[in-house]
C-alpha cells in the first residue's frame, strides 16, 4: 500500500477515535484547563502556519508569486463577508487570471 | 441562517440544520479539487471525506502533501487539527446523553456544525435533532461534493491554470477567519505563521507547521487567565 494510502487510513482512523474519545471519556480527563487552552489554541496556530506555507512557500524557499496575489483577494472578500466557495473560488480564479496576464 | 429556534420548534431546528449542512457539504467540490490538485487519486479523496470527514484536517492533509511534505507529517498534522473534535464531544455528550452504538455512531458526524448546531439547544431533543440532521446533512453533500470536485480536478491538465494551489491558501484562512475573534489567537496565528515560514528554508517540507503547533502549546501555557476557548 502506497504511504499517501497510509496516511488517509491512519489519519483518519485517529480522527475518528479523537471524535469517539471526546464523546465518551470522563469530562474531567481531558477538560483540565491548560489541555483545554491548548486544544483550542491548536487550529489557530495550525491553520495560520498552513496559510503561510500555502500561500508563499516554494519547497525549501520562500516565493511570492500568484498565490498570494490569491492569497490578498481572499482577505478582501472575507473582509466584505462572502461566503467560503466565493472566498476559494475568488482567489483560484485571481491567481489564474494573473498568469494568463503575467 | 435564522436566529435560533425556540425550544420544541423542532421544524425549525431541522429546517436551520439543513441549511447549513447545504451550506457546507457544497465546498467540498474546492476540497474534492484541491484534493486532486494535491495529487490524491479520487479514490483517495473520497476516502478521505467519507472515512476522515472532518475538513480542517482533510485540507491539512492534502495541503502539506502538496507542499512536498512526507505522508507521515501530513497525517500529523490531520490528527493534531482533529482533537478538536475531541473538545467538542466533552462538550456535547451530557447534552445528547447517547451510550453504546449510537454513540459510536454518533461519533463519525462530530464535526464543527453539528457541534455549532447542537450545543446552545436547551433541550436534549433538540440538540440530538440539531446534532443528527446537520451531521447527516453535511456528510452526505459533502461526499457528494467532493466526488464532483475531485472528478472535476481529475480531467484537468494543470490545475494551476485554474488557480487551485492558490485555493488552498484561501480555504485555509476562510478556516482559520472566524477564529481571529481574540487577541491572543490573532498572536499565535502571527506567531505560528512566522515560525513556519522561517523554518521553510531550513527544515523538510511538512515540518515547519507540524512545529507552528509549539506557538500554541507555548501559549495555552503561558497564558493560563486567557479567556481562550475551542
Amino acid at each position: 500500500m502506497s504511504a499517501i494510502w497510509t496516511a488517509v487510513l491512519l489519519a483518519s482512523v485517529g480522527c475518528y477515535l479523537l471524535k469517539l474519545a471526546g464523546l465518551s471519556v470522563p469530562t474531567s480527563v481531558l477538560e483540565r484547563p491548560v489541555v483545554a487552552r491548548v486544544a483550542g489554541l491548536l487550529p489557530v496556530a495550525l491553520l495560520a502556519a498552513l496559510v503561510g506555507v500555502q500561500a508563499v512557500g516554494d519547497g525549501s524557499g520562500l516565493v511570492i508569486d500568484a498565490r498570494a496575489a490569491g492569497l490578498g483577494v481572499a482577505v478582501v472578500l472575507l473582509l466584505v463577508r462572502a461566503p467560503f466557495l466565493v472566498v476559494v473560488a475568488g482567489a483560484a480564479a485571481a491567481a489564474a487570471v494573473l498568469r494568463v496576464l503575467v | 441562517m435564522s436566529g435560533p429556534a425556540a425550544p420544541g420548534d423542532r421544524r425549525a431546528v431541522v429546517r436551520d440544520s439543513l441549511g447549513v449542512g447545504l451550506a457546507t457539504g457544497a465546498y467540498g467540490v474546492s476540497f474534492g479539487a484541491v484534493s486532486v490538485a494535491s495529487g490524491l487519486s479520487v479514490a483517495q479523496t473520497c476516502a478521505l471525506s467519507l472515512l476522515m470527514f472532518t475538513g480542517a484536517s482533510q485540507f491539512a492533509l492534502v495541503g502539506v502533501l502538496a507542499s512536498g511534505g512526507s505522508a507521515a507529517s501530513a497525517g500529523a498534522t490531520a490528527l493534531l487539527l482533529g482533537t478538536r473534535n475531541a473538545l467538542y464531544g466533552l462538550r456535547l455528550a451530557p447534552l445528547l446523553g447517547w451510550r453504546g452504538l449510537r454513540r459510536v455512531g454518533a461519533a463519525h458526524l462530530l464535526i464543527d456544525e453539528s457541534t455549532a448546531m447542537s450545543v446552545g439547544r436547551t433541550t436534549r431533543a433538540d440538540a440530538r435533532t440539531g446534532f443528527l440532521v446537520t451531521g447527516l446533512a453535511v456528510f452526505v453533500l459533502w461526499n457528494l461534493f467532493t466526488l464532483l470536485g475531485a472528478v472535476g480536478g481529475a480531467v484537468l491538465e494543470d490545475p494551476r491554470d485554474l488557480g487551485l494551489d492558490a485555493a488552498v491558501g484561501a480555504a485555509f484562512l476562510a478556516l482559520l477567519w472566524p477564529r481571529l475573534d481574540d487577541a491572543l489567537h490573532r498572536l499565535v496565528a502571527v506567531a505560528a505563521a512566522g515560525v513556519a515560514l522561517g523554518l521553510v528554508p531550513l527544515a523538510p517540507a511538512g515540518v515547519p507547521v507540524l512545529a507552528a503547533a509549539g506557538v500554541a502549546l507555548l501559549a495555552g501555557l503561558l497564558r493560563p487567565r486567557s479567556g481562550a476557548t475551542p
